[in-house]
């Protein structure tokens, strides 16, 4: 089947992990508002993905002795993370989880460092729920919930931020990058949120419990001994009456603060804006500067409705930004962005998950593992020759590994290398377009076999090579 | 919003390269005749923010000892090093032994207090200041971008060479993708076939990127990082076989300079390194007595950089090599309540190599926390600049790479730079 349905393609890269064969077929006769309803009401359908796992139409994982155990062993999370993306019935939740994975960017190494491996994976695996339960959940809600996660007060230290000492870890960062940005507070207001979030502490259940024991928890705990209660004041509004001043509270009460002043982040219009402009670059464009029109559209859509997410991403994905052919392709695909797609088009029968982690690590980006607290270097930062090298080099693992899927699935096709070509460039895969120049390199790479017999080892040569070079090609790091 | 800049600074400037990229073979010619044997830079970066006063400890300070209770470094463990020019006595972390062998033969300069006015806080704010070289601007070209720029076109792909995965603020070109080779052994091709197969795949590949798209930059920029993937390779491949003359410790840091030997020691034409060892974020559990994670990461530190040095020196390449650390910023002068360190001020830059001139350079502060006491910002909480960090950078373009320092800093530095070269 030729693809035709061009805007839905574009909304099912973007908002979901690209458009599989099957999806193709269901949306083929959709109006896009129908897609984008079925992508934000993801409720609507099952969250049994996991209870796929092992299943053999569905792409493996591999285990290391023992059960697969996504929930205490790391490599394990990972798999599972991304046979989530290739299989959910709910892609855009996965998608929005990776987005905040991203904007709350947490590293499993710290976490782990401080509770051991076990405890370290129970937590960032707490912590990808927390971002999948608050996908297009509330903001404020969502920033309260992450202030005290608990894989979050190890990564920024909140464990150690007393009264007597505050710490100002947190503080800075909630401020610089989880809400609205530098330029918009000074020092001293840092250190005033330091003191806001003491007492926003951990406890360990039970308190003497081992780490290498899976029934031992590390939960927030609001510890009132260690909560600074005189008053905090800040060179902003903390509250709507332009209050500047967060009340002296006792002790009892202190937890209070933390949540007036991540509510005033979280309603103030620059972490609209700083919201709206991060959406623009993951949903319409990475190409195009982010138009002051649609940041003022996006900030007051979410203004107006209570720092709600979902209204908000209706509103994208309905745009006349999102929705214009000329950002088609203008967003540099994520590593596991493009991993993903590539399983779900190229083909997973006999392929596991964990032969893309090392290949992911090589394109830049292990999951549960960003660089630091600012998340990856997006867009154009991918792309190191180090890691085109690897993406070209998973194209080629993955091409080999379904050589002959890729083979038998070409039917009629095999009988010319044009009709191959065609298959794989139209309808099997779905890169940004290629010029002629770069289609008649194609051309002339399946033709190097001449005369063209279509025997099964000339078909299986070219369909695995054609595959490689269309999927590592520079047209197919694009959504 | 530095990164979305990043962003648009890559999708503007990509077009002239991706032509470039065309004559791989004539590259790697040029390569020879242009880098082989030249002076080249390595540069360290300690990502985090280091922890300088406890790199290079002030141990008679009586304000040291009060104001880090937990993790002050006792001055009976402290390496001994003299004293600046304002007879403060400084010494090492103790696990710097390293650094103390290569001071000790005059190849160590120590420049204290180094920054710049009204310094970002923010680790992503100032690593930008540090690579733009502009406090007033973290969007960009970096200066390590700009002397590449300044190199006879074409710019050989491999001018510079990033040993960590992301490319640094400091490396952004306008003329040239530095590539990222974390791990020489993984800089290599696959291919689903072999043989004549795979070579006819190598070359429509090639073929394909150096096409130049019409109206889509962003796709002529990915293209130019294939034709950069392309034209390295072989040599890229070629240190791999490098057997090193001293024993590197097993860790990324010290890899990563292994690998920068061997590039040195093959001679492939790269002026331009980057390393770089993180963890300096050291916002708790610091460690005390000379123990703990922060005597790890200056064992990390010191123990990879000699390595490095005598290896070099082996092979009588020592006076082809000028490395420069730094981090984005120093941290606060007292320990805060969980025996770590937060956010601070100035920090403390050095330089090695054959040339360098070894001492320490610039005064130590007085963490006397008196309002009167210049030599602290903050309240007193952070130690003050005393040496614009472009000064140091100018003494590097000018006396080291040939450069204008002039021209690729936007303006004189030279004024007070330490004559470290």
């Amino acid at each position: 089947m030729v693809r035709e349905n061009w805007q839905v393609e574009h909304l099912l890269r973007r908002a979901a992990f690209g458009p599989s064969r099957t999806d193709l077929a269901r949306f083929a006769e959709s109006p896009t508002s129908a897609v984008v309803e079925y992508l934000i009401e993801y409720q609507r359908q099952p969250d049994d993905v996991d209870t796929y796992i092992g299943r053999p139409e569905y792409v493996s994982v591999t285990t290391r002795g023992g059960a697969f155990a996504p929930n205490t062993n790391i490599e394990d999370a990972r798999q599972r993370w991304l046979f989530r993306m290739v299989h959910s019935e709910r892609p855009l939740q996965e998608k929005m989880a990776l987005f905040w994975h991203n904007h709350f960017a947490t590293a499993y190494s710290k976490v782990a460092g401080f509770a051991g491996g076990l405890q370290g994976t129970k937590m960032m695996s707490a912590q990808i729920d927390l971002f999948r339960r608050y996908a297009l959940g509330n903001f404020r809600s969502l920033l309260i919930d992450v202030a005290s996660d608990a894989a979050m007060i190890v990564w920024l230290d909140g464990r150690t931020n007393f009264r007597a000492r505050p710490q100002e870890n947190f503080a800075r960062e909630i401020m610089e990058l989880f809400t609205w940005g530098v330029g918009n507070y000074t020092e001293q207001d840092v250190y005033a949120a330091a003191r806001v979030f003491t007492g926003w502490n951990l406890q360990r259940i039970p308190p003497n419990g081992s780490n290498n024991d899976p029934e031992t928890d590390y939960q927030f705990l609001y510890n009132p001994g260690q909560h600074d209660t005189s008053a905090k004041t800040f060179t902003f509004p903390i509250y709507a009456d332009g209050g500047r001043t967060i009340p002296a509270r006792s002790a009892a009460e202190g937890i209070q603060d933390g949540i007036d002043f991540i509510a005033a982040l979280a309603r103030h219009p620059e972490t609209a804006r700083r919201l709206a402009r991060k959406l623009w670059a993951f949903f319409v464009s990475e190409v195009h500067p982010a138009d002051p029109a649609f940041v003022e559209a996006v900030t007051d859509e979410y203004l107006r409705n209570n720092t709600e997410m979902k209204p908000v991403l209706r509103y994208i994905l309905r745009s006349p930004w999102f929705n214009d052919p000329d950002v088609w392709f203008t967003r540099y695909a994520w590593p596991v962005e493009f991993v993903v797609r590539a399983i779900r088009e190229v083909g997973w029968t006999g392929f596991s998950v964990d032969a893309a982690r090392t290949p992911l690590t090589n394109m830049g980006q292990t999951l549960l593992e960003p660089p630091d607290v600012a998340g990856w270097e997006l867009g154009a930062g991918w792309f190191s020759t180090g890691a085109m090298l690897a993406r070209m080099n998973f194209a080629a693992t993955l091409a080999a590994n379904q050589r002959f899927n890729l083979a038998r699935a070409l039917g009629s096709a095999r009988t010319s290398p044009d009709q191959m070509l065609d298959y794989f460039l139209f309808e099997r895969l779905s890169p940004a377009p290629f010029e002629l120049g770069p289609y008649r390199e194609l051309l002339a790479y399946v033709n190097t076999a001449t005369p063209w017999t279509g025997s099964d080892a000339q078909v299986n040569a070219k369909a695995a090579g054609v595959t490689r070079l269309i999927v590592g090609s520079s047209e197919y790091q694009f959504v | 919003m530095a990164q979305i800049t990043r962003r648009e600074f890559l999708r503007d400037g990509v077009a002239a390269f991706t032509v470039s990229f065309a004559a791989p073979a004539f590259l790697s010619d040029l390569a020879v005749a242009q880098g082989a044997r030249a002076r080249n830079l390595v540069v360290v970066y300690l990502g985090g923010g280091n922890d300088a006063l406890n790199t290079v400890i002030p141990y008679l300070d009586p304000f040291y000892f009060s104001r880090r209770p937990a993790i002050a470094v006792p001055a009976g463990q402290v390496l001994q090093i003299g004293s600046d020019a304002g007879r403060k006595a400084l010494g090492l972390h103790p696990r710097l032994t390293g650094l103390q062998t290569i001071f000790n033969e005059g190849r160590l300069a120590i420049v204290q207090r180094t920054g710049y006015p009204n310094p970002s806080r923010s680790h992503f704010q100032g690593l930008d200041i540090w690579g733009t070289a502009n406090p007033n601007s973290t969007a960009g070209l970096g200066w390590l971008g700009r002397y590449l720029d300044a190199l006879p076109s074409p710019v050989d792909p491999l001018s510079g060479w990033n040993a960590t995965r992301e490319t640094p603020r400091a490396l952004v070109a306008r003329t040239v993708a530095v590539p990222a080779i974390p791990d020489a052994r993984a800089y290599s091709l696959a291919s689903p076939n072999s043989g004549v197969e795979a070579q006819n795949e190598r070359l429509t590949a090639t073929r394909i990127a150096s096409h130049v798209p019409v109206d889509r930059p962003h796709l002529s920029f990915v293209n130019g990082t294939v034709g950069g993937a392309f034209a390295t390779l072989d040599r890229v491949g070629s240190v791999n076989s490098y057997v090193p003359t001293a024993t590197y410790p097993n860790n990324g840091f010290a890899q990563a300079l292994r690998t920068v030997a061997a590039s040195i020691v093959r001679g492939i034409g790269t002026r331009v390194f980057w390393t770089q060892t993180g963890g300096f974020d050291t916002h708790s559990g610091q460690g005390n007595t000379g123990g703990g994670p922060y005597a790890t990461l200056m064992g990390t530190f010191g123990d990879g950089l000699l390595a490095f040095y005598t290896d070099l020196r082996n092979q009588g390449l020592l006076n082809d090599t000028l490395i420069l650390q730094f981090s984005e910023f120093g941290r606060r002068i007292s320990e805060n309540g969980s025996q770590g360190t937060d956010h601070g001020a100035a920090g403390v830059m050095m330089a090695i190599g054959g040339a360098v001139r070894g001492g320490i350079y610039g005064n130590a502060a007085s963490l006397d926390p008196n309002p009167a006491n210049t030599t602290l910002e903050n309240n007193g909480a952070d130690v003050r600049y005393e040496t614009d960090f472009r000064a140091v950078y100018s003494r590097v373009l000018d006396g080291w790479l040939g450069a204008d320092s002039t021209a690729i800093l936007g303006g004189n530095f030279r004024t007070g730079a330490p004559a470290i070269i």
